[in-house]
């Protein structure tokens, strides 16, 4: 029986890194961190994934309190690193800032998520 | 009878196979929320994945004339959409009975499958509802380590709710979640009349059984992804700390007392699988007289075989 389940589990562990081609894209880590407090404002807002993402299907927007967006609605994919997605802020007054994000990964999973930042002085 | 049934399970595996050579299903998310495995209550989604295997072990009490016995098991359990909302499982358990002072048995128990089908699903409330039944297929396998000669159908209610949507003010409270599910196993024999030793009739019967699992859980992933960096990084970023219990109370035919065990421990989700660890801790005499382990190896098929076995095999 456990030469079986072993034979078996083997093969999938095989099978699984011959066909490997993606998971769904987590994030990963994100600058400013998720939940942080940062001494004025930043210059973008960096999202790492743990999978590579789909360009043009793959979004990130900041909004104030209000909901209203305050980014560049420059979002776009490192061409180095697939991924990070990415977009530029104009100068943030202090205040509380929500950061809301699609990501679909290469093979094609969507995922989605949003985290705040504190800008302060 | 040990060798008809491993041919049993052979065949059965085979058409499980080409059942599932085009297709696939996707693990538990709901919003932002990614609900894991859990290992001895089942999950509210519906998705294509894979345990292999499930191990577990504990010491059951003696009694009456059975001395106490140490059980260890070996389970497969595969899953399968048909639908984005509907799927279907199959489950085999190869036991092991190691009776203090007798003789070990080695054997299958019953095979068994399940359809569950996914009725509700809110993002915004990360939550998922579905409902479910499940036939443990009598004499399916081996009398010598307790299967039964009569099947068991449990309908079911299963649950997944997700804390996100708390307030700022609880916000380190976002990461918990609490699956389970509600179930009655139904027998198809009211009782069984064996002959003792004695030559004497013995009647057993067999109640009906309130199932009730559940299981909290605090992801540390959705933590660092969406409440705070709390710096954590990997193997660390990826672990859930889970408490589960597994309860079942007999409700009539001479109801006994219930029986369970609390299992802590700890949940570990990659990109292509899940690890899982638990001690099994029972609830009372009647369950077990030490605490046990149950570990699992869990595959994510929609993650590694997206385009193939990994997506229901009607729809998208």
């Amino acid at each position: 029986m456990m030469k079986s389940v072993t034979c078996v589990f083997a093969s999938l562990v095989t099978m699984a890194a011959a066909f490997e081609t993606g998971a769904h894209a987590f994030l990963d880590h994100a600058t400013p961190a998720v939940g942080s407090v940062t001494h004025g404002s930043p210059a973008q807002v960096r999202l790492w994934f743990t999978e590579k993402l789909e360009p043009a299907f793959s979004t990130v927007q900041v909004q104030d309190r209000d909901g209203r967006r305050v980014d560049k609605q420059d979002k776009h994919v490192d061409p180095a690193n697939p991924a990070l997605l990415q977009v530029t802020l104009p100068q943030l007054a202090p205040g509380r800032y929500r950061v809301v994000w699609r990501a679909l990964s290469v093979d094609t999973h969507v995922t989605e998520g949003d985290f705040t930042f504190d800008v302060v002085p | 009878m040990a060798r008809r049934n491993l041919s049993l399970y052979a065949v059965a595996a085979a058409l499980a196979c080409v059942a599932t050579a085009d297709t696939a299903f996707a693990h538990g998310i709901a919003g932002k929320r990614f609900f894991p495995a859990t290992l001895a209550t089942d999950d509210p989604f519906v998705a294509d994945e894979l345990s292999l295997p499930t191990i577990s072990t504990i010491k059951t009490p003696a009694s009456g004339d059975a001395p106490a016995t140490r059980e260890t098991d070996f389970s497969v359990d595969v899953s399968k959409r048909i639908t984005e909302n509907l799927g279907v499982g199959f489950g085999a358990t190869y036991k092991q009975l190691r009776p203090d002072g007798g003789d070990t048995e080695r054997g299958f128990d019953n095979a068994a499958v399940s359809v569950k089908y996914k009725f509700y699903q809110s993002d915004e409330h990360e939550t998922i509802l579905s409902g479910g039944v499940d036939w443990d297929i009598g004499g399916s396998g081996s009398k010598r380590v307790g299967a039964e000669s009569f099947s068991t159908v449990t309908p079911a209610l299963f649950f997944g709710r997700g804390f996100g949507d708390l307030p700022d003010s609880a916000r380190y409270l976002r990461p918990l979640a609490l699956t389970g599910s509600v179930g009655i196993g139904i027998p198809t024999r009211a009782s069984s009349s064996s002959l003792n030793d004695d030559g004497d009739v013995a009647i057993e019967r067999h109640p009906h059984v309130l199932n009730l699992g559940f299981a909290i859980e605090y992801s540390l992933p959705y933590l660092q992804a969406f409440v705070k960096d709390v710096g954590l990084r990997e193997p660390f970023n990826q672990l859930i700390p889970v408490v589960e219990f597994a309860l079942m109370t007999p409700l009539d035919r001479g109801r006994g007392p219930t029986t369970g065990t609390v299992n802590p421990g700890l949940l570990w989700a990659g990109r292509y699988m899940q690890l899982g660890l638990e001690a099994v801790v029972p609830i009372n005499h009647q369950t077990g007289s030490r605490v046990g382990w149950i570990a699992q190896i869990h595959f994510f098929l929609d993650d590694i075989f997206p385009t193939t076995v990994g997506k229901p095999i009607f729809g998208k």
